[in-house]
């Protein structure tokens, strides 16, 4: 669970919370973007992070994503990962 | 072998294992007396029997699991604390999925979900801020877990919680830290590791330096490593070039995606919400010195220990392992999983006894998962 998995970052959604809209393997989760905002944040978009409970915790360059998110598969963690972000997005909408 | 169909660059990993089985020879490691790796993290626990690395290595290379899995070191009372919130009345409780199936001293959170408490799976502390903004009248928990990789999540959380006045959220917080553990087993007396192969994505938030101590002070190698094999490959081999040329230092493997100082942003957030704990309770390992964080004063409102008067704001704590359970022999290297009286009998990944069967990073599991049949050989 310490994993972090690569996402890109294809636009800023809430700058006053330094939120962003990342798409990991596919599947759009809006991130925050505070641990890798160093300048301005439309310069994020684009680039490629790795994304850790919804985090962007370190800028990789694409070679490096995508050697990672290999690795991340054949663990099967990417597809934890994946699962664990559409149960965070049901446990949005659950009532109790 | 499925070798080459298993790497992704088979020559490199074939070219560092006769490096690797050179450098033993020339140390004298043999099976009978082997140098002894601890690989602290959990995620290289998962990665090395996935790629069966253990067994391709010299046979004078033994592999130690380290207690690096934040789920597995999790102590039965805590959990029961966290029942103890989530039947709270107008409590939301949310957790990592990880968390769902340890067990606690009667019953799992899942167990306690069936049985009525409002307890949620999420994938993010965002999402319990997101479900505190949408859900005023009700008291949102997040149960905080994990080392330094995951603690600035929640200090960005509770920062932002405070930004926002937001007066529903709290943090169970059980944030650990790597460096400590570690001193602790270099401080026991049965312990006869020779060196580590450091956490990569924990590294990229605290840095290297945190680690310099096990060099300076204990004469040990620790080489921050990556999580694909031909990384912990090229680890090891780093590892046993220092103890061949003998030296001992703190080398980075992962410089690709671990700065030397860390993350600045994620290392501020920490410092300004979270301070240590005197000491903090592992599964296993007992009560280790300063190896727990705590959420500061400053930030009480966000503290669920305090909200609720539960845990070590009582006072009051008790530790026991299950009965039969081997976890704690385990996790300190005495005992290997297959040797633990439980393991495939009253401890199997779909009715965990203890906590090392329940994460893929636990050595049980990873045992059970990718070494049924070979640990049965054994």
């Amino acid at each position: 669970m310490c994993l972090g998995i690569p996402g890109q970052i294809v636009a800023i959604t809430d700058e006053g919370r330094l939120l962003a809209m990342a798409e990991v393997s596919g599947v759009r989760r809006e991130v925050n973007v505070a641990c890798v905002a160093e300048g301005a944040l439309e310069a994020l978009v684009g680039q490629w992070a790795l994304i850790h409970v919804g985090f962007a915790m370190s800028l990789i360059d694409e070679d490096e994503a995508a050697k990672t998110l290999e690795a991340l598969r054949d663990l099967g963690e990417a597809q934890e990962t994946l699962e664990q972000m559409a149960a965070g997005a049901a446990a949005l909408e659950e009532r109790a | 072998m499925k070798f080459a169909s298993e790497f992704r660059d088979p020559k490199a990993a074939k070219a560092l294992l006769v490096e690797i089985a050179r450098v033993a020879d020339e140390i004298g490691a043999t099976r009978e007396k082997p140098v002894h790796i601890m690989e602290v993290c959990g995620g290289h626990t998962h990665s090395i029997f996935r790629y069966g690395l253990d067994k391709l290595v010299h046979e004078g290379i033994e592999f130690i699991h380290g207690p690096g899995c934040p789920v597995c070191v999790l102590p039965r009372s805590r959990v029961d604390e966290c029942i103890e919130i989530a039947e709270r009345p107008g409590v939301i409780f949310t957790t990592f999925g990880d968390a769902m199936r340890v067990p606690g001293s009667k019953r799992s959170l899942l167990q306690s979900k069936a049985d009525g408490a409002d307890i949620r799976m999420v994938y993010s502390p965002l999402d319990a801020l997101e479900l505190a903004r949408r859900n005023p009248e009700r008291e949102v928990v997040f149960f905080g877990l994990g080392f330094e990789t995951t603690t600035p999540s929640t200090a960005l959380a509770i920062q932002q919680a405070a930004r926002e006045g937001l007066t529903n959220f709290s943090i169970f917080c059980n944030h650990i830290t790597v460096p400590e553990p570690i001193k602790a087993l270099l401080d026991d007396p049965h312990m006869c590791l020779d060196g580590f192969i450091g956490p990569g994505h924990v590294s990229m938030v605290i840095g290297i330096h945190p680690y310099d101590f096990i060099a300076r002070d204990y004469g040990k190698p620790l080489v921050v490593a990556g999580f694909e094999p031909t990384d912990l490959l090229q680890s090891v081999l780093m590892v046993l070039s220092q103890i061949a040329q003998g030296r001992a230092e703190v080398e980075n493997q992962y410089a690709r995606v671990v700065p030397e100082h860390g993350n600045r942003v994620s290392l501020a957030a920490i410092a300004d919400v979270y301070e240590r704990r005197p000491s903090f309770e592992w599964r296993g390992l007992g009560e280790i010195d300063a190896s727990g964080l705590r959420i500061r004063p400053t930030y009480a409102a966000f503290d669920a220990e305090e909200k609720f008067g539960i845990g070590y704001a009582t006072g009051q704590r008790e530790v026991e392992e299950a009965e039969g359970c081997a976890c704690g022999a385990v996790m300190t290297g005495r005992v290997k999983p297959v040797q633990c009286p439980q393991f495939g009998k009253g401890c199997t990944p779909e009715m965990p006894l203890g906590a090392l069967m329940v994460s893929s990073e636990g050595a049980c599991a990873a045992y059970w998962q990718y070494g049924g049949a070979r640990a049965a050989a054994e």
